[in-house]
């Protein structure tokens, strides 16, 4: 995209902004700011908690299943999926804008559409993914007697090994550190919460431009904030899936 | 005050208005770009995975991914969220705060290590891990 600004413009000489966005956009870009922080405070409390532990779980261990593959190994697999399908829905977020700075209607409705049904893929890849965690159960050592226990903000089996000890075939562990699963299920479950506003954000877009409100405005910049919002989205899961999954 | 480009007036704050893109070229390398930054951060998390790698070599691979993972962040703010096409103080209102970042993560990360020492250093071994005498349990100290 080219602007046409002439060198030296005098931005802050009064009588215009001088962000050369409108006051809704500048606002939404603001919000995404104050939203980086907080993402970024939950994700250093994780790295500040997980530094001061001398035992914490291997995600490449903790994450290393797939959806119909039973018990095989199959490390980081399933989140590269989402990554996959969340880097995609953004995609086609960053197509449905350029449609609308084109003023096109049949495609800013079928990019939006791909989008929701990224959006949507995605939160069911999590629910899955949650649901593994919690319902899988593993034995672990806990007051000298073994306990079958999944993943939960509460407990998990993510802990060491205790090695040559085996309880129907599983290997037994030592409970895993209480905050593993506190940090993964809340900050994931914070992100997928966005996930969600996003997703709803997108529908709402879907049927306003279905209705012909955008096409009565003369622009689409809507829609642009919306997908302001969406890549924020993308963008702090590019960060939980470093923090989480591959460091 | 000169106006640019009328035809299109979103708001009056605009002074002058960006011209549609004529192609979807520059997105669709983007996603590439992204694409292969995300393969090769895999590689590098299967790899220390794999080939069981410890110490600094595994703090290389993870600093690796760490810029890897910068890199995703530039592409998609400047490129999809367009902050690369906006005006300058629109860059520096979103991008100077982050600065605060540095302080935030350094003085945060160092806090958790001194607290494992002191902890290292005052606790006593907790109960749990005396009452598994006849197994010999996995020695903690590292993070893999």
């Amino acid at each position: 995209m080219s602007t046409h600004i002439p060198a030296g413009y005098k931005w802050w000489t009064g009588g215009k902004s001088p962000y050369n966005v409108s006051y809704g956009k500048l606002m939404m870009w603001i919000f995404l700011l104050s939203d980086t922080f907080t993402f970024g405070a939950l994700l250093i409390a994780y790295g500040t908690i997980r530094v001061s532990h001398d035992y914490w779980p291997d995600p490449n261990h903790v994450f290393n299943t797939f959806p119909l593959m039973g018990d095989a190994n199959l490390p980081l697999a399933f989140v590269s999926l989402m990554t996959f399908i969340l880097i995609m829905s953004s995609v086609t977020m960053v197509l449905a804008v350029h449609e609308g700075h084109k003023r096109n209607k049949k495609g800013v409705e079928k990019w939006l559409l791909w989008t929701i049904l990224g959006g949507f893929l995605f939160l069911g890849c999590q629910a899955w993914e949650w649901t593994h965690l919690i319902t899988h159960t593993h034995p672990v050592l806990i007051d000298g007697k073994i306990q079958e226990i999944g993943a939960t903000i509460k407990e998990n089996h993510f802990g060491p090994i205790v090695s040559g000890l085996f309880h129907n075939g599983h290997q037994v562990t030592l409970p895993g550190p209480v905050a593993f699963g506190n940090s993964f299920f809340g900050i994931t479950g914070f992100h997928g919460f966005h996930v969600s506003i996003g997703v709803f954000l997108n529908i709402l877009m879907y049927f306003w431009t279905l209705n012909g409100r955008f096409t009565r405005l003369g622009h689409y910049e809507m829609v642009e904030k919306v997908g302001l919002y969406w890549h924020f989205v993308d963008l702090v899961w590019v960060f939980v899936f470093l923090c989480f999954y591959l460091i | 005050m000169e106006h640019a480009n009328q035809q299109m007036a979103i708001a009056p704050e605009i002074t002058f208005q960006h011209e549609p893109a004529p192609n979807t070229k520059r997105i669709w390398k983007t996603f590439w770009i992204l694409l292969f930054l995300t393969i090769a951060e895999l590689a590098l998390g299967l790899s220390h995975y794999a080939f069981h790698v410890e110490g600094w070599l595994l703090m290389f691979l993870k600093g690796g991914m760490i810029i890897l993972s910068i890199c995703k962040a530039v592409y998609i703010v400047s490129i999809f969220m367009h902050l690369g096409d906006e005006v300058r103080n629109l860059k520096l209102t979103i991008l100077v705060p982050l600065l605060l970042f540095i302080w935030f993560i350094l003085a945060f990360l160092w806090d958790g290590v001194a607290y494992k020492n002191l902890r290292n250093k005052f606790n006593v071994p907790a109960p749990t891990e005396q009452a598994a005498p006849l197994h010999d349990v996995q020695k903690p100290g590292t993070l893999d």
